[in-house]
């Protein structure tokens, strides 16, 4: 995993409250069995028409949407399924970052395992930056700071997660460090549930 | 006497507790023991393929139950039983289970074996979903299993790769809300028309970061198939899990399942979920009370599971919403649906009905859809699948002759697995068509691409495909049906 510290791109705003899982990766594009390749299907209900062709007014598809790194989003983003393929999707796109008010559990989980940032912003600076779409926004993930033109919020995010980010660190390797401990606990477990 | 220092516990605390192989502290997770691991097709094939990057193998193969369900065909089988799998995609991804699963020794239960079913019908099935265990599974709907008071949810891939390699997650404790239901459910007033007052009354981010505990007397009162359909869309409130505790009903549930404890095990299993319940007065983080009397058949309207209203009742007007956010997603799910603000939800008409999927797939569920479907005929123009849960409800449901009741009905008999509930098996509602369904989501696109989707009990769903369109099935139903709700 590449390790994060700060991006500064143009911000796509997806202003829609509660988008699920369903509509970041539709389930039909869930029967591969890689991770790679998601991102031209990211948002697809959205995104194309029913030939395929792309919706203009759909943020994504919008010139200045290129090369963006950071997506801004309603309240409670990526509720529902708890497919990774979204933020598989997210990432295999481009976005290095997710900032709404509220992002759902799973997902959250999800994202920083993938390099991508779920950054918790409150009310107010999260209204500032959904009225500013294709503004330029930077993610300072050491600081805990989201900053924009006018504008400069701290966003809230696990401890460990954060480090996870920064420092590449990988929670599988973190776990498989402990083997002692979980050895501990399975005997532990197997003495108490004997008959 | 001396006064008992010991801390008011919830049900929860009690397994969160019990499962801790290191606790957590401000800058590291604890780390949590899963006792169940569940695993599909879907959400398996990166994280196996993570094992073999780094050389690991599976840690805990006895702790760790495969079958295939969403990419499954439910077309009906062939005269020797086979399975046509048409979709090359699909065939890879059952294929790699197939490997990934000899390869880890990791117990299979492939299509068109006899205990294959929807991952989170055959746990229970199986007698593997028990009190007090921590369960996983690459699925949201993992939740179905606290209906045993299991801590059960769903995680994603990389956590699957965890799992499977260690045995353990790195876990936040969450929060507990307690939801209480008072009061008795009316006729033809199912779990399902519960759980959608609750998650309409909580919001679809409402339960974010909690695990619920639902309580009170109509929980006590409920099968544990109708507690299974609660627990199931806890997610849709956002909550990591759902939780009931354990009682007589759950033990009754799971005596003499196959993989259930027996003899002195049996007792000293007993001995232990007894225990497993929240302290007269533990505190929960949030409380929230439902009146179950209240409550009537209940369908949803919108585009998330929060959007939901009494059949009896009309589509609510965007222009009374005062926040505009809750306003233009109002206006936005009309749209999508094709519905007037105001119009009755009554005599809406339908195109398909799907009655299955983890929430609505089990023996009970089956047989209030063919309680209301028997002696009458579906609409002419509206195409019904019934869909059982696992191959042993499908069996058990022909020993009864239901799917004669549904074949006769003009409805579709299928075999067992997700179907139409997400799609993937090319089961899936035509663009604009309207489909009542006893799944879980009615996201713009979950049954189909265009398709729009409303949720409802299988009572209401069988109505729907009588009427052809969105109908009460209180009077359709005699009282026979009340059985298991």
């Amino acid at each position: 995993m590449e390790p994060f510290r700060t991006f500064t791109s143009r911000a796509v705003v997806l202003p829609r409250r509660d988008v699920d899982t369903d509509q970041i990766i539709p389930a039909r594009f869930l029967k591969g069995t890689t991770r790679e390749g998601l991102g031209k299907w990211l948002f697809s209900g959205w995104r194309y028409d029913a030939t395929g062709a792309p919706v203009a007014e759909f943020p994504l598809n919008d010139p200045r949407a290129e090369g963006a790194c950071i997506l801004v989003a309603g309240a409670n983003f990526g509720c529902g399924s708890s497919r990774e393929h979204a933020p598989w999707a997210l990432v295999d796109h481009g976005f290095r970052a997710v900032i709404s008010a509220s992002i759902a559990d799973i997902f959250r989980n999800n994202a920083v395992k993938n390099g991508l940032v779920p950054a918790v912003v409150d009310e107010q600076a999260h209204r500032a930056l959904l009225a500013n779409p294709f503004t330029e926004v930077t993610v300072d993930l050491q600081a805990q700071e989201v900053r924009a033109p006018g504008m400069r919020a701290r966003f809230s995010i696990d401890p460990f997660a954060r480090r996870c980010l920064l420092d590449g660190i990988d929670e599988l390797g973190f776990l498989l460090a402990r083997s002692a401990a979980i050895t501990a606990h399975e005997r532990a477990r197997r003495r108490e549930e004997e008959p | 006497m001396e006064r008992s220092e010991a801390p008011l516990r919830t049900l929860f605390d009690r397994i969160w507790e019990r499962h801790l192989v290191q606790p957590e502290t401000a800058e590291t997770p604890a780390v949590l023991f899963v006792d169940l691991h569940l695993v599909h097709e879907v959400t398996s094939p990166q994280a196996f393929a993570l094992l073999r990057e780094r050389g690991l193998r599976v840690r805990r193969p006895d702790l760790t139950l495969a079958t295939m369900d969403h990419s499954t065909p439910t077309t009906p089988a062939g005269e020797a039983g086979e399975m046509v799998i048409t979709d090359p995609e699909c065939r890879v991804q059952l294929d790699t289970l197939e490997q990934d699963c000899r390869d880890f020794r990791v117990e299979l239960h492939p299509l068109g074996t006899e205990h294959q079913g929807i991952v989170h019908v055959i746990g229970p099935e199986l007698g593997l979903t028990q009190p007090g265990r921590t369960i996983v599974c690459g699925d949201s709907h993992t939740s179905t299993h606290g209906a045993f008071g299991a801590l059960a949810f769903g995680i994603g891939t990389s956590e699957v790769a965890h799992v499977l390699a260690t045995q353990c997650l790195l876990q936040r404790r969450p929060r507990t809300m307690e939801v209480r239901v008072a009061g008795r459910l009316g006729a033809c007033v199912t779990a399902k028309d519960l759980v959608l007052a609750i998650i309409s009354r909580l919001g679809v981010s409402g339960g974010t970061g909690h695990v619920l505990e639902y309580s009170g007397e109509a929980i006590r009162a409920l099968s544990m198939e109708a507690r299974m359909t609660l627990c199931n869309m806890s997610i849709e409130a956002g909550a990591r899990a759902g939780l009931v505790a354990p009682d007589d009903t759950t033990f009754e549930y799971l005596h003499g399942r196959p993989r259930a404890p027996r003899g002195r095990a049996w007792e000293s299993a007993l001995a232990r979920w007894r225990i497993l319940r929240s302290d007269e007065a533990a505190p929960f983080d949030a409380t929230v009370e439902i009146d179950a009397s209240a409550l009537e058949p209940t369908v949803t309207f919108g585009t998330n599971p929060g959007m939901s209203a009494p059949i009896t009742g009309r589509v609510p007007d965007p222009e009374r919403e005062q926040e505009p956010a809750a306003r233009r997603g109002l206006e936005s799910a009309l749209r999508y649906m094709g519905l007037r603000p105001g119009q009755p939800l009554q005599g809406h008409p339908i195109d398909v009905v799907f009655i299955g999927s983890c929430t609505n797939g089990r023996l009970s569920d089956l047989r209030a859809a063919a309680s209301v479907l028997r002696g009458r005929r579906v609409a002419p123009r509206v195409r019904t699948l019934v869909v059982p849960g696992s191959r042993e409800v499908k069996r058990a449901a022909e020993a009864e002759g239901l799917h004669r009741v549904f074949l006769e009905a003009g409805a579709e008999w299928r075999e067992p697995g997700c179907s139409m509930c997400i799609g993937m098996n090319g089961d899936q509602v035509p663009p604009g068509q309207s489909a009542v369904s006893t799944s879980n989501r009615n996201f713009e696109g979950r049954q189909g691409p265009g398709a729009r989707t409303f949720l409802a009990s299988p009572l209401t769903a069988a109505a729907a495909a009588v009427a052809g369109a969105l109908a009460d099935p209180r009077g359709l139903v005699d009282a026979r049906a009340e059985e298991g709700r």
